[in-house]
C-alpha cells in the first residue's frame, strides 16, 4: 500500500488516542451513572450535545473558550442534577428498564429543544487561536488542539481519580458501586449520592461535547452516533468500571483509527462486532461487575 | 362473565373487527396500513418484552430482514407474492434464531445491549450488500399490481384493496398469537417471567423457553416487514437502523406491554400523533418524546394497560 | 404546511352551473364539465425534508416553489385554473417519503409531484409515482434516477447530477493545479458517483490517481485519514462527500494544514453548507453548483428570478437549492400551459419538447432519460470583498449546457 511507513502508523496511533480521549470522557460518565445508579442513560448523547451548545452560547455572549471549560461542565452538571431529581428519581424501584426508557424519550425532547432554540443547521466552532496549527511530534505534524484534548482528558481523569480515591465522598461512591445495599444500611443518604453522581457524569459528558466542538462543529444530532459507539466502550470496559472505560475507550479509538488505515468501510462494523463478541464471551467486559441481572 | 373476561376470550375477534372498520376513520388509507404493520411489529416485540420481560433493542433486525427477503424474492427472483411473504416470515424466524442463540444467555440490560449491537451488525451487512439490497438507496421495484388469489384478481394499487389484503394477514396473526398465548406454552412464558427459579424447579428450561419465544417473535416481525415491503414498494435501509428498534419500544410502552390490544393501540397512537403533529409543527419529535416520557413516569401500563386496570372489576 | 380547502369554490361551481343551466334550455354535458374543470385546482405534491439537517434548504425550496405557483396563477393559470403546492415533510427518510407520496396521490389526488432532496428519497417517491402514472420531477442531485432500472416515462430530473458537476470541476481543476490527484470519498452511492465522474474526466487530462480513500457516511473525525492523505503529497485533493461530512472534513483539513500544499476541490458546494461551516473551513475551496444568484449580470432570467424572489420574501436572495424548487415546479406548470391540459401523456410530451430559460440560462430535457441538460457553475469560496451577506462565492468558470458532459444513454442502460 502506498505510503505506509512506521511514521504513518505512529501518527495514526496518535490520532486514535485523541479520538479515544473523547470516547473515554463520554464513556466514563455513562459508566459512573450505570455503576452507581444502575441507570442506562440514553440521554447521555444529548447532554454531550448540550455541552457543545452551551459553549456556543457563551461564545455568542462574548466569552472565550477558557471560560467555557469551567462554565460548561458546571451548567450541564446542574441540569443533570435537575433531571435526576425530577425525572429519574420517581422511577427507582420500578425495574431496570424504566430509567432507560425515560432517558430515551428525554433525548428526543432535548434534541428538539436545541433545534428550536438554535436552529437545525448547526454552528461552526473555531479552534481557539492559541491552540491552532500543528506541531511536529517527531513522526509528523499533528494538530495542537488534539494534543490539548488528550491533555485535558488526562487532567479530568486525574481529578476524578483523586476525587474517588482520596475523598470520603469518593469512598462512598466506590463502596456504592461495589455493594449498594450495604451502603444504605450504613446510613448513607443514597439518594443524595446518586444525585451528585448523575450530575458529575453528565457534567463530564458536557465537557466532552465542548472539547469535541472545534473538531467537528456543532449540530443537534451530534450526540446520536457517539452514544451508540460509547455503548461499545462501556460494554467492553465493563459497565460501572472507570478503569475499564478508560482502557476500552482508548482501545476503541485505536481500533477505529487502525481499521481506517486498512479498510475504512469496516471501521464501524468492527466495533459493533467487537461489542457483540465481548458480550457473548465475557458479558461483564474487562472490569465490570459480573452477573448483573434485571 | 365480566366484560373484561369476555374481551379476553374473544380478543382476536374483537381486534379483527376493529381492523375491518379502521380505514373508514383514518385520514388516509396508507396511514391505516402503516398502523397495521407497526401494530403487528409491536405485537411481535410485545411477545418478548411484555410477556417474557426481556427488553430487546434489536428488533429492527427481525423486521428489516423480513422486509428485505420479501423484497429480494420479488425483485431478484420474480417470485409470486405469497412466496415472498412466506420468505419474509422465514427470514424473521431465522434471524431471530441467530440473534437469539447468541444473545439469550445474557440478562437484563446486557440483553438490550447485545441485541442492539448485533442488529447494528446486520444493518451494516445489508448496507454493504448493495447488489442484493440496493445499499443506501434502498431496494426499489417491489411493484405488485395484482394479487391473484385462486383466480380472483385484486387490484393491489387500489388503496382500500391493499389495506384489506394486508389486514387479512394481520388478522391471521392475531388468531395465531392468541392461540399461542392461550396454549400451555403461553403459561410457561408467563411462569418464566414471574419466577424463573420456580419455573426451572417445575422442570421447564428457561433458556429454551426464551429462545423459542424470541424466534416466534421474529416470525411476527418478519411478516410485518414483508407486508411493509409490499405496501411501500420499497425497503429503505433505515428499516434496520436502531431508531426502528427504538420506535417499537416506544409503541409497545405507549400502548401497554403484556396486553393483547396494547401494541395495536400504541401503534395507532404513535403514528397518529406523529402524523397530526407533523402537519401542525415541524417539531413533532418534541411532542412525541414528551408524551413518551409522561407515559413512562405516570402511565407505565400504557394507554390500554391503564384503561383496563381502571375498568377491571 | 399550508393546504387546500377552498370551501368557496364548491358553492361557486354550483352557482355557475345553475346559472348556465338556467341561461340556456339545453346545456351540453361538455359545457358543464368544462366549467367544473375550471374550478378544480391543479395540485402539485411537494415532498421535501423539512425536518432534519437539510431543513433550511428544504424551506428555501418551498419558498421558491411557491413563487413559481404564484407567477403561474398571476398570469391566469390554465385558462383560469389555478395551481397549488401541497407541501409535505419527507423527513429525509425514504419510507416516510413513500407514505407521504401515497397520501399525496391517494388522498390529495395531486396531478404531479415535484421534490425530494436525498437520493434514496427520490427513488422511493419515483417508485410510487411511476406505478400510478403520475409525473415526478425530481430535484435531488443524484444519478440513480436516470438509470434504466428506476426510470419511467413519468420520471423527470430537473436537478443536475454528480457526474455533471464533478466533470465540470474536474475539467477546470485538472488543467490548472497539477496532475497528482488524491481522492477522499464518502462510501455511499453518491460518493462513488462523484469519483466516477472525476476519474472519467481525469482520463483526458492524464491525471495520476494517487489513491481513493473511502470514509463511512457520517464520519465525524477524519484525523485518522488526513495524515495518510498528506503522506501521498497530492497537488489536488478531491473530496467527494456532502452536507455535514463535507463541512467537517474541510474544517479538519484546514486544521491539519492540507491547504498549504494542496488545492482542495469538491464536486458540489452548497450555500447552506458554506454558511454553516463558516468562511475559514471553506476558504479557497473550489467546487461546482447548479445556481448562484450572482450570475444575474449574465442572464436576464436570473435577474428576473432574483427580483421576484426578493419582492416576495423581504429582500432575501434565492440559493442553489431554492432555484431547483423553482425550476422543478415552473417546468411542470409551463408544460401544462403548453399542453393546454393536465392530461399526463400530453404534459409529458410538452415537457420533452420544452426549451426553457427560467433562472440560469438555456435548458432542455434529454429524451432518453428526461435529464435536464444545463450549465454547471464552477465556484470558489470567498470571505473578503463580499457585496452582501449572500455573496460567499465567486463564479470562476461555467460549463455550458452540453449533452456530451452527461453519461450516455447507453451507459445508463437505455435502449435506443
Amino acid at each position: 500500500m502506498a505510503g505506509l511507513s512506521l511514521d504513518l502508523i505512529a501518527l495514526q496511533l496518535f490520532a486514535g488516542l485523541a479520538l479515544g480521549a473523547i470516547y473515554v470522557l463520554f464513556a466514563i460518565g455513562l459508566s459512573l451513572i450505570f455503576g452507581m445508579l444502575t441507570v442506562v442513560n440514553f440521554a447521555h448523547g444529548a447532554f454531550y450535545m448540550v455541552g457543545a451548545y452551551v459553549g456556543v452560547y457563551i461564545l455568542m455572549l462574548g466569552g472565550d473558550f477558557w471560560i467555557c471549560l469551567i462554565a460548561v461542565p458546571l451548567l450541564v452538571g446542574l441540569f443533570g442534577v435537575a433531571v435526576e431529581r425530577v425525572l429519574i428519581r420517581p422511577l427507582y424501584g420500578r425495574g431496570i428498564d424504566y430509567p432507560l426508557l425515560l432517558t430515551f424519550g428525554l433525548s428526543y425532547v432535548m434534541v428538539e429543544f436545541v433545534r428550536i432554540a438554535f436552529g437545525k443547521t448547526g454552528f461552526p466552532f473555531d479552534t481557539p487561536e492559541i491552540l491552532q496549527g500543528a506541531v511536529n511530534i517527531g513522526v509528523g505534524y499533528f494538530p495542537l488542539y488534539r494534543l490539548f484534548v488528550i491533555g485535558a482528558t488526562a487532567t479530568v481523569l486525574l481529578a476524578l481519580w483523586l476525587f474517588l480515591e482520596k475523598t470520603s465522598f469518593g469512598l462512598i461512591i466506590r463502596a456504592g458501586a461495589r455493594d449498594p445495599q450495604i451502603v444504605r444500611v450504613l446510613g448513607v443518604d443514597v439518594a443524595r449520592v446518586w444525585l451528585i453522581v448523575f450530575g458529575i457524569g453528565t457534567a463530564i459528558a458536557g465537557f466532552a461535547g465542548l472539547l469535541a466542538a472545534p473538531l467537528q462543529g456543532v449540530i443537534p444530532e451530534m450526540g446520536g452516533t457517539i452514544l451508540a459507539e460509547a455503548f461499545v466502550v462501556t460494554v467492553v470496559g465493563g459497565m460501572g468500571s472507570i478503569g475499564g472505560a478508560v482502557l476500552a475507550g482508548l482501545l476503541v479509538g485505536v481500533v477505529v483509527s487502525m481499521t481506517s488505515l486498512f479498510a475504512p468501510e469496516m471501521a464501524k462494523v468492527s466495533i459493533f462486532a467487537l461489542m457483540a463478541v465481548v458480550l457473548i464471551i465475557r458479558p461483564q467486559g474487562f472490569f465490570g461487575r459480573a452477573g448483573l441481572m434485571s | 362473565m365480566s366484560w373484561f373476561q369476555f374481551a379476553t376470550r374473544h380478543r382476536a375477534s374483537i381486534a379483527s373487527l376493529v381492523v375491518l372498520v379502521f380505514p373508514l376513520v383514518m385520514p388516509f388509507t396508507a396511514l391505516a396500513v402503516n398502523i397495521l404493520i407497526y401494530g403487528l411489529y409491536a405485537l411481535g416485540f410485545n411477545l418478548v418484552y411484555g410477556y417474557l420481560g426481556l427488553l430487546s433493542f434489536g428488533h429492527a433486525a427481525l423486521f428489516g430482514t423480513g422486509a428485505y427477503l420479501c423484497g429480494i424474492a420479488i425483485v431478484h427472483f420474480a417470485l409470486p407474492w405469497y412466496a415472498a411473504i412466506a420468505l419474509g416470515i422465514l427470514g424473521g424466524l431465522l434471524m431471530a434464531a441467530l440473534i437469539g442463540v447468541l444473545a439469550i444467555r445474557t440478562r437484563g440490560i446486557y440483553f438490550a445491549m447485545v441485541t442492539m449491537a448485533l442488529s447494528q451488525c446486520v444493518y451494516y451487512l445489508f448496507y454493504q450488500a448493495v447488489d442484493w439490497t440496493g445499499g443506501e438507496n434502498g431496494l426499489r421495484g417491489i411493484n405488485v399490481r395484482v394479487i391473484d388469489i385462486f383466480g380472483i384478481k385484486l387490484n393491489f394499487i387500489n388503496p382500500l384493496t391493499r389495506y384489506y389484503v394486508i389486514a387479512a394477514f394481520v388478522i391471521a396473526a392475531f388468531f395465531v398469537l392468541s392461540r399461542i398465548l392461550a396454549s400451555p406454552f403461553g403459561a410457561v412464558i408467563e411462569a418464566v417471567r414471574e419466577n424463573e427459579t420456580r419455573a426451572k424447579a417445575s422442570g421447564y428450561d428457561a433458556t429454551v423457553t426464551r429462545l423459542i419465544t424470541f424466534v416466534l417473535s421474529g416470525g411476527f416481525c418478519g411478516l410485518a416487514g414483508a407486508l411493509q415491503a409490499l405496501h411501500l414498494s420499497i425497503v429503505p435501509i433505515e428499516i434496520l437502523h436502531y431508531d426502528t428498534s427504538g420506535v417499537v419500544v416506544m409503541i409497545a410502552l405507549l400502548g401497554g406491554m403484556g396486553t393483547f390490544f396494547g401494541p395495536m393501540i400504541g401503534a395507532a397512537a404513535f403514528l397518529l400523533l406523529e402524523n397530526l403533529v407533523s402537519v401542525w409543527t415541524v417539531h413533532w419529535q418534541l411532542i412525541v418524546g414528551a408524551v413518551f416520557m409522561i407515559c413512562v413516569l405516570f402511565f407505565p401500563a400504557g394507554i390500554w394497560g391503564t384503561l383496563i386496570s381502571r375498568g377491571k372489576p | 404546511m399550508n393546504k387546500i380547502t377552498k370551501p368557496g369554490s364548491i358553492s361557486r361551481r354550483r352557482l355557475l352551473t345553475t346559472v348556465s343551466a338556467g341561461a340556456a334550455l339545453t346545456v351540453s354535458p361538455f359545457r358543464i364539465n368544462l366549467l367544473q374543470a375550471q374550478e378544480a385546482t391543479i395540485k402539485i405534491g411537494f415532498p421535501v425534508p423539512l425536518t432534519g439537517p437539510y431543513g433550511t434548504e428544504a424551506q428555501d425550496q418551498v419558498r421558491a416553489g411557491q413563487l413559481a405557483i404564484a407567477q403561474f396563477n398571476d398570469a391566469g393559470g390554465l385558462g383560469g385554473r389555478k395551481a397549488e403546492l401541497v407541501v409535505r415533510d419527507d423527513k429525509l427518510n425514504p419510507g416516510e417519503a413513500a407514505t407521504r407520496t401515497l397520501e399525496l396521490v391517494e388522498k390529495e389526488k395531486v396531478n404531479f409531484v415535484v421534490g425530494s432532496l436525498s437520493a434514496a428519497v427520490q427513488l422511493a417517491i419515483n417508485n410510487v409515482t411511476k406505478e400510478r402514472g403520475i409525473i415526478f420531477n425530481s430535484i435531488s442531485q443524484s444519478d440513480a434516477i436516470n438509470e434504466a432500472a428506476d426510470f419511467s416515462k413519468f420520471t423527470f430530473h430537473e436537478a443536475l447530477n454528480p457526474h455533471l458537476t464533478s466533470g465540470a470541476v474536474g475539467r477546470y481543476a485538472f488543467s490548472k493545479f497539477g496532475k497528482k490527484v488524491a481522492f477522499l470519498t464518502a462510501d455511499y452511492a453518491y460518493g462513488h458517483e462523484m469519483v466516477r465522474g472525476f476519474l472519467d474526466v481525469g482520463k483526458a487530462f492524464n491525471i495520476e490517481n494517487l489513491g481513493d480513500i473511502r470514509h463511512p457516511l457520517g464520519t465525524s473525525d477524519f484525523s485518522t485519514l488526513l495524515p495518510r492523505i498528506q503522506a501521498l503529497k497530492p497537488d489536488i485533493l478531491c473530496i467527494s462527500n456532502f452536507g455535514r461530512d463535507q463541512q467537517i472534513v474541510l474544517k479538519q483539513a484546514t486544521d491539519f494544514g492540507v491547504k498549504k500544499t494542496t488545492q482542495i476541490i469538491a464536486p458540489l458546494l452548497s450555500h447552506a453548507s458554506r454558511v454553516a461551516a463558516g468562511p475559514q473551513a471553506f476558504e479557497g475551496v473550489i467546487g461546482g453548483c447548479s445556481f448562484y444568484w450572482g450570475i444575474e449580470d449574465k442572464f436576464a432570467s436570473t435577474k428576473a428570478f432574483n427580483d421576484a424572489f426578493r419582492k416576495m420574501y423581504d429582500g432575501k436572495l434565492p440559493t442553489d437549492y431554492g432555484a431547483l424548487g423553482y425550476g422543478g415546479v415552473r417546468t411542470v406548470l409551463t408544460a401544462v400551459k403548453n399542453a393546454g391540459s393536465v392530461d399526463t401523456d400530453k404534459v409529458i410530451a410538452a415537457m420533452e419538447a420544452l426549451k426553457y430559460d427560467f433562472y440560469k440560462g438555456p435548458q432542455y430535457y434529454r429524451k432518453c432519460d428526461h435529464q435536464s441538460v444545463q450549465s454547471v457553475l464552477v465556484i470558489r469560496s470567498k470571505s473578503k470583498d463580499m457585496k452582501n451577506e449572500s455573496d460567499v462565492f465567486d463564479v470562476i468558470n461555467t460549463d455550458e449546457p452540453n449533452e456530451a458532459n452527461l453519461r450516455t444513454c447507453a451507459e445508463l442502460g437505455h435502449k435506443s
